[in-house]
């Protein structure tokens, strides 16, 4: 029996169930309305997949199930760190992304500034406008586009008088993925630079006129400190991105002959799981990515989070 | 007048470093207007004189031929219904749940949200991965059916932080005076607050309609009939894979008239598909600046 506890605690216990309750009661469209759909999306396509990944340690058979099917522990695992390939698109994963950001993380930034001394509103708005609409090309187009320009009869061989192939030439491929990005993103992702290059204070650049500053000591005085913060999380958020690169944009590049750079882990993980139905091996490939990412993402937010709360990195 | 005065305010060297900017910013300008001129222009062009000599203004050498293959192709536009069909209803169900999720998100005083947050959160960090999500859709009879493609991103937690955010911006007055007014809550969420969040609101429906229109990656794992393809699927066999839909070329007599007609359906193929977007978008770009900004106060 409960006899042994205390009637106060009893009450205090209860008390805050017996509140929590009133308070669902009264607002019981908040739970119902509000929050379900979210919660129910979230718990079957969200929850019931995490538990998935279980099959990562199975040999798993679609007609057993779960259930039936057997352990095999981390034989998935060690098959893919030891073969040949995993190195080759463990790399290949990583230059794409990492040589990605190198490249296209200072253009946002420098058409920014650009656009800041841009001194006619109305071109500056016309070229914003040609700027960004790449962003709205889908990644089909994109690549379709990227495709014809770079067949031996497109435009840039009859530029170069040549008839090269390029989708089929292994060493092109990242070039041609970054360059390409870059075409698309770029001015999409300058606008958040803009926006904060355009709260640095009018007031603030007049003065530095005034006191006679030129060009390069406004930029250091007054610009630069005004996007110093989103600069810099913005790259620490994309370094944590490094290993979620997509799927779809490599996936529409990839050619038969280009594959020794194009192959990169999202989409060995497709073809493995969904072209050949090696589920369990797969998952594996795939947990083994995310568990990678989720450790970079983590990490690299608490750094933000610093940042943010004033502590400096 | 009052450009060129404050141009020339600038030092020499300074209008030096400007002028090297703007040109650089007009080379980029140029790299982005180029290969959108040579498309449009190339496919007005006869396949053979394109591939033999490429763009030519001589115009007795212009066609609208592959406007009219790609036109009169019934997959193109059973494509285009679908993606209409998909971003439309993907963004309506993704729009509603998640303004409706951020609400008690956003409140102080909502039972529950410590927990709720934890769940949610969790999820932008960890997944399942390809294949746990695709043996689930399966197990749900889901595969083939639309809403594979559009129910399980419907909820996106990044969007209910962003509209939460904005909500919190809303002038504690109004609910005040809706809360003196006597007004329920539900009074409170659609005449007062929803009416003052339709920036937020068109920017996130946006994002959601655009995203769904260029997507291909769930739709090409799920879908299998080709009744059911989006658009980007279609244009992903033409363009990508080489393979013109049925009776888009099979009247050429020689294989290498097949081949060049079938480069040349590609140009059309992206002016015909682009169109849409690229039309409606001028007149989204006023959005762009306040959606953006609103995503980064988070970031």
């Amino acid at each position: 029996m409960d006899n042994s506890t205390s009637p106060a605690q009893v009450r205090g216990k209860s008390g805050v169930v017996h509140n929590t309750l009133v308070y669902m009661r009264q607002h019981w469209q908040l739970y119902v309305l509000f929050i379900l759909p979210a919660f129910l999306l979230t718990l079957i396509f969200k929850y019931i997949p995490m538990g998935g990944v279980l099959i990562a340690f199975m040999d798993y058979n679609p007609f057993r199930g779960l259930l039936g099917s057997e352990w095999v522990g981390f034989d998935h695992f060690q098959r893919f760190l030891t073969s040949p390939d995993f190195l080759k698109y463990l790399a290949n994963t990583l230059k794409l992304s990492v040589y990605g950001l190198l490249w296209g993380f200072p253009v946002p930034i420098l058409l920014a500034f650009l656009l800041n001394r841009i001194l006619s509103k109305g071109i500056k708005r016309k070229i914003q406008l040609v700027l960004y609409m790449p962003n709205f090309v889908s990644v089909i187009v994109l690549c379709g586009i990227v495709r014809i320009l770079l067949s031996p009869t497109g435009m840039i061989n009859s530029l170069l008088g040549t008839s090269t192939n390029f989708m089929t030439m292994p060493q092109a491929f990242r070039t041609i993925y970054i360059a390409s990005g870059i075409w698309q993103g770029a001015g999409w992702a300058s606008i958040i630079y803009t926006a904060a290059l355009s709260n640095a204070s009018k007031d603030l650049k007049e003065a530095a006129v005034i006191d006679g500053a030129n060009l390069i000591q406004q930029i250091k005085a007054v610009e630069w400190p005004a996007i110093k913060d989103t600069v810099l999380i913005q790259f620490i958020m994309q370094v944590g991105n490094v290993m979620s690169i997509g799927f779809e944009k490599a996936y529409a590049l990839q050619t038969d002959l280009n594959l020794n750079a194009s192959e990169i882990i999202s989409t060995y993980v497709y073809k493995k799981g969904i072209l050949d139905g090696d589920y369990g091996f797969s998952t594996a490939v795939g947990l083994f990515n995310t568990v990678i990412n989720v450790i970079l993402l983590v990490s690299m937010n608490k750094i933000v989070q610093r940042m943010n709360e004033g502590k400096g990195i | 007048m009052k450009k060129k005065s404050e141009f020339a305010k600038y030092p020499a060297e300074d209008k030096a470093i400007l002028i090297v900017g703007y040109v650089l910013l007009g080379l980029f300008v140029i790299a982005i207007l180029l290969p959108m001129a040579y498309i449009i222009l190339a496919s007005f062009i006869e396949p053979v004189t394109l591939q033999n000599s490429g763009l030519t203004f001589d115009f007795s050498k212009w066609t609208l031929m592959a406007y009219e293959r790609v036109v009169s192709n019934a997959q193109i536009w059973t494509g285009f219904k679908n993606a209409v069909i998909y971003s439309v209803v993907f963004t309506v169900l993704s729009v509603v749940i998640t303004l409706l999720a951020a609400y008690p998100m956003s409140r102080a005083d909502f039972r529950g949200r410590g927990l709720f947050n934890t769940m949610f959160i969790i999820t932008m960090f960890f997944g399942g991965g390809l294949i746990p999500t695709y043996l689930l859709i399966s197990n749900l009879g889901l595969l083939d059916s639309m809403w594979a493609v559009v129910l399980p991103g419907a909820f996106s937690v990044w969007n209910m932080i962003i509209a939460r955010t904005y909500y919190q911006g809303v002038p504690r007055d109004l609910q005040e005076a809706a809360e003196i007014d006597g007004a329920t809550e539900m009074v409170y969420f659609f005449k007062i607050l929803l009416p003052v969040c339709t920036p937020i609101i068109a920017t996130l429906a946006m994002w959601q309609f655009v995203g769904m229109w260029n997507s291909y990656f769930d739709a090409m794992i799920y879908l299998n009939s080709a009744s059911k393809q989006p658009l980007q699927l279609v244009l992903r066999s033409i363009l990508i894979q080489n393979q013109p839909e049925p009776g888009m070329v099979s009247d050429m007599q020689s294989t290498a008239a097949r081949a060049q007609l079938a480069e040349l359906l590609k140009y059309a193929t992206i002016i015909i598909s682009s169109l849409p977007l690229m039309v409606m978008y001028p007149f989204f770009q006023k959005y762009f600046d306040s959606g953006i900004m609103a995503g980064a106060v988070k970031g």
